[in-house]
């Protein structure tokens, strides 16, 4: 390690202002000191409308636990976007992500991408994962929220013979149902694991209702006594939170706990924006006029500002910037704040006014 | 211990450019524009906008292939220039090696650096390539070179006193500019700052004028200099110490490899001096005076930039050479739009230039040398001429009984004028 240490040293003296990695990325794309990139190794379809992209993460990459999510950029006709994606493999394989082919980013990673194209990457990221201790679970999930609880069956399932986990899936149809047969495969295989599909579009075919119990007893008659993951639409989780809180306030001391939640979207109130203004990005010197529904980092990011982000609803906070002046409207609340030098989320704040970001 | 300062208080959005006027004209507007009128100048304004926004909404993965294609073929370069060096004990070696390098950093500063350094790549979103991460393999910062470059050099195009581009505090480059005997060195300075052409645009980019006359503050100068003398070092670790130590290891070439690394900045310091000088120096390009930019609106913004500027012709490998700086005209025009795309928008800005009776300067390269050089020689002579100055000088100091005598022709010329408070008192009589 030293002498590696030793030789950097060296070789950054015989090529400043290039550093040892940027003429290594000549022949291997992987390395870079400025960013974390990651090869396509494998590409699947798992449904007409959505792949499972598998990809080796170069230096930097720390193996993901079960139920994370990762940024993933992608090279949208020259200009990068970020997007964040639940990783679908299991702990300890190389990570995949599985896109269903919804909006500009996900559309293209699932029509464009191909073996050996690089995508950008940030270290796996989130707090929506197993238990520390075995317990019964109950995972509830629609639509693409599969992907994370996916990851956590693949990882537990076949390791823990004593695990007891019933996974009740709503798609609108068996085809459009993401992994169907090999959780069909796995429930067969491992008396662990007991799937429900349900089809919203299928014969008598409805949504499964979650604003009161029938539907859950139906299918899960013991729901109370698992510890439930969520994973799907904003419509789907509310309406989830909602009958755990009210079905289980008086037994749990914290609902919260009984439930855990992996939105896709920030919640933003209605009619909370306001008045925008200029953003002006000190460091890059790039202003740009925005209205008070847009948040700061899309702002930054049309003005082609390299703005940190996270996953872009206000959690985890990787988007923190310093405010040098102005005030700023929290898209969730309405409310309207910032002083000198506070770092704001710019992913759910949008200007009240101009506003000096020192980016 | 040290204590940081309180960063300033602000309240208020600041612009980051001189606000333009929406309407109305400058002062005085330049001669060379003086026949157009304020519907005429606001109507160009729009169609030059048209031309941006046209590219703007263009530029994808054709552009972004581009850029990183400039940069695979430079980074190679440079590698394989480098390599060849450490065996340059044979003269083919030193030579391959010499021009591998000079061309790699001609690539780099021109195409790359000073393109990547105004923004035309930041669109791309990628860090790797954006005007807020990009270090350049010459002495001067990044960080200080876009502000004099950037912030003053492009807002201030040609503009006697503000842009101090117009002879870099050293040259002696417009009419407008005083005549003192210090300028009877123009030639000389501009023959040593030829080949040494990086030191003194890093001398210049620390603004030791700015921080005499106290617009730039000690603790400003304190970081410009930390700065500088950080790159400098390693700049000149690389080509001076570094590579010569290693070929003097591999094969006992270190004193050739110190010749091709000198050279190679030598050749490249010669090359971007031509090319920097054919901007705004040669004959046909306009300066400018402060009345000229009191009141100016986009349009009259974009004719100060055109009549400013000046070309070079050539062919594509000379576009690329020179960092499209051959577009100098349509690069001050549209600063941040990809350099690879100065090319497709140069007729329709030459187009627009002559309807409206604005000269379009352009040239090959060596004629456009040429007149940079010419003006250097010709404002390192006093005003009255070298001859009448002498005999001043001489009068003076030295206090020969016979007054200074007029030129015949005067006798019969405008009555002279006479420069307040200079002394000894000198005609003017040209």
């Amino acid at each position: 390690m030293a002498q590696i240490h030793a030789l950097r040293r060296v070789a950054s003296l015989l090529l400043t202002p290039l550093e040892p990695e940027d003429v290594l990325g000549l022949v291997n794309p992987l390395a870079s000191y400025r960013q974390l990139r990651g090869i396509v190794t494998q590409v699947t379809e798992e449904t007409a409308d959505s792949r499972t992209i598998h990809f080796r993460p170069g230096r930097g990459w720390n193996p993901h636990d079960a139920g994370q999510w990762a940024r993933i950029g992608v090279e949208i006709d020259g200009v990068r976007h970020w997007r964040s994606y639940s990783l679908s493999a299991p702990e300890g394989a190389d990570p995949a992500i599985t896109v269903t082919a919804i909006g500009v980013v996900s559309t293209e990673l699932v029509r464009r991408t191909k073996l050996g194209d690089i995508l950008f990457l940030d270290v796996p990221q989130g707090d929506f994962v197993l238990p520390r201790h075995p317990r019964p679970l109950l995972m509830l999930t629609a639509g693409s929220g599969l992907t994370p609880v996916m990851s956590m069956v693949r990882t537990l399932i076949p390791r823990r013979p004593d695990a007891d986990v019933v996974l009740i899936h709503s798609a609108r149809t068996r085809v459009e149902a993401l992994f169907h047969d090999e959780l069909l495969e796995l429930a067969d295989q491992f008396p662990a694991l007991t799937v429900k599909h349900w089809f919203t579009r299928e014969g008598q075919g409805r949504r499964l209702d979650l604003t009161e119990v029938t539907d859950l007893e139906t299918v899960c008659p013991d729901w109370r006594g698992r510890a439930a993951y969520a994973c799907g639409p904003a419509d789907f989780l509310d309406a989830a939170a909602a009958l755990w809180e009210s079905e289980l306030a008086a037994e749990a001391d914290d609902a919260a706990e009984a439930l855990m939640i992996e939105r896709f979207a920030p919640v933003l109130l209605p009619g909370a924006a306001g008045e925008g203004g200029l953003v002006t990005f000190e460091k890059s010197d790039k202003e740009v006029e925005t209205p008070g529904d847009c948040s700061l980092l899309d702002a930054g990011e049309q003005a082609g500002v390299v703005m940190p982000s996270g996953c872009r609803m206000g959690i985890c906070r990787s988007c923190l910037t310093p405010l040098v002046a102005g005030r700023v409207r929290d898209l969730r609340t309405g409310e309207v704040h910032g002083d000198e030098g506070e770092l704001v989320q710019t992913c759910i704040n949008a200007p009240a006014g101009p506003v000096h970001l020192d980016i | 211990m040290t204590t940081t300062a309180p960063p300033p208080q602000r309240t208020e959005a600041r612009p980051r450019t001189p606000v333009l006027a929406s309407t109305g004209h400058p002062a005085v507007r330049p001669p060379t524009a003086a026949h157009l009128s304020d519907e005429q100048v606001a109507q160009l304004g729009r169609e030059l906008d048209a031309i941006r926004d046209r590219v703007l909404a263009s530029r994808g993965a054709k552009d972004a292939r581009y850029i990183r294609r400039v940069i695979k073929v430079q980074r190679s370069l440079e590698l394989a220039g480098r390599v060849t060096l450490l065996f340059s004990r044979r003269k083919s070696a030193l030579i391959a090696g010499t021009a591998m390098i000079s061309i790699a950093k001609i690539l780099e500063n021109m195409e790359i650096g000073h393109n990547v350094l105004h923004g035309q790549w930041d669109w791309m979103r990628d860090p790797d390539i954006h005007s807020t991460t990009w270090e350049w393999d010459f002495v001067s910062p990044a960080q200080t070179w876009k502000h004099t470059h950037n912030d003053l050099h492009h807002t201030w195009t040609n503009v006697v006193g503000r842009d101090k581009d117009v002879g870099y505090d050293l040259l002696r480059m417009d009419e407008e500019q005083p005549w003192t005997p210090f300028a009877l060195g123009n030639p000389l300075y501009n023959l040593v700052l030829m080949p040494f052409f990086e030191w003194g645009i890093a001398l210049y980019d620390l603004e030791l004028e700015a921080w005499r006359t106290g617009e730039k503050s000690s603790d400003e100068l304190k970081r410009d200099l930390r700065l500088t003398a950080k790159k400098a070092l390693h700049q000149f670790t690389k080509d001076y110490a570094a590579t010569p130590l290693a070929a003097q290891l591999v094969s006992r070439s270190g004193r050739n490899a110190l010749i091709g690394t000198f050279t190679a900045n030598c050749i490249r310091n010669a090359w971007a001096h031509a090319v920097i000088f054919c901007g705004h120096f040669p004959d046909g390009v306009d300066t400018f005076t402060e009345e000229m930019i009191e009141g100016e609106t986009r349009g009259d913004w974009y004719i100060r930039q055109m009549i400013g500027s000046g070309n070079i012709s050539g062919s594509p490998l000379m576009h690329l050479m020179t960092g499209n700086l051959s577009h100098q005209i349509e690069h001050h025009c549209f600063p941040d739009l990809p350099s690879n795309r100065y090319a497709e928008v140069a007729p329709h800005v030459r187009e627009i230039c002559e309807r409206y009776g604005l000269p379009y300067t352009t040239g090959p390269l060596p004629r456009q040398v040429f007149q940079a050089w010419a003006k250097v020689c010709r404002l390192a002579v006093p005003p009255q001429g070298l001859g009448p100055w002498l005999r001043e000088e001489l009068h003076a100091r030295f206090g020969s009984g016979s007054p200074t005598r007029l030129p015949k022709r005067a006798v019969n010329a405008a009555p002279p004028t006479v420069r307040r408070g200079a002394a000894p008192l000198v005609a003017h009589v040209l």
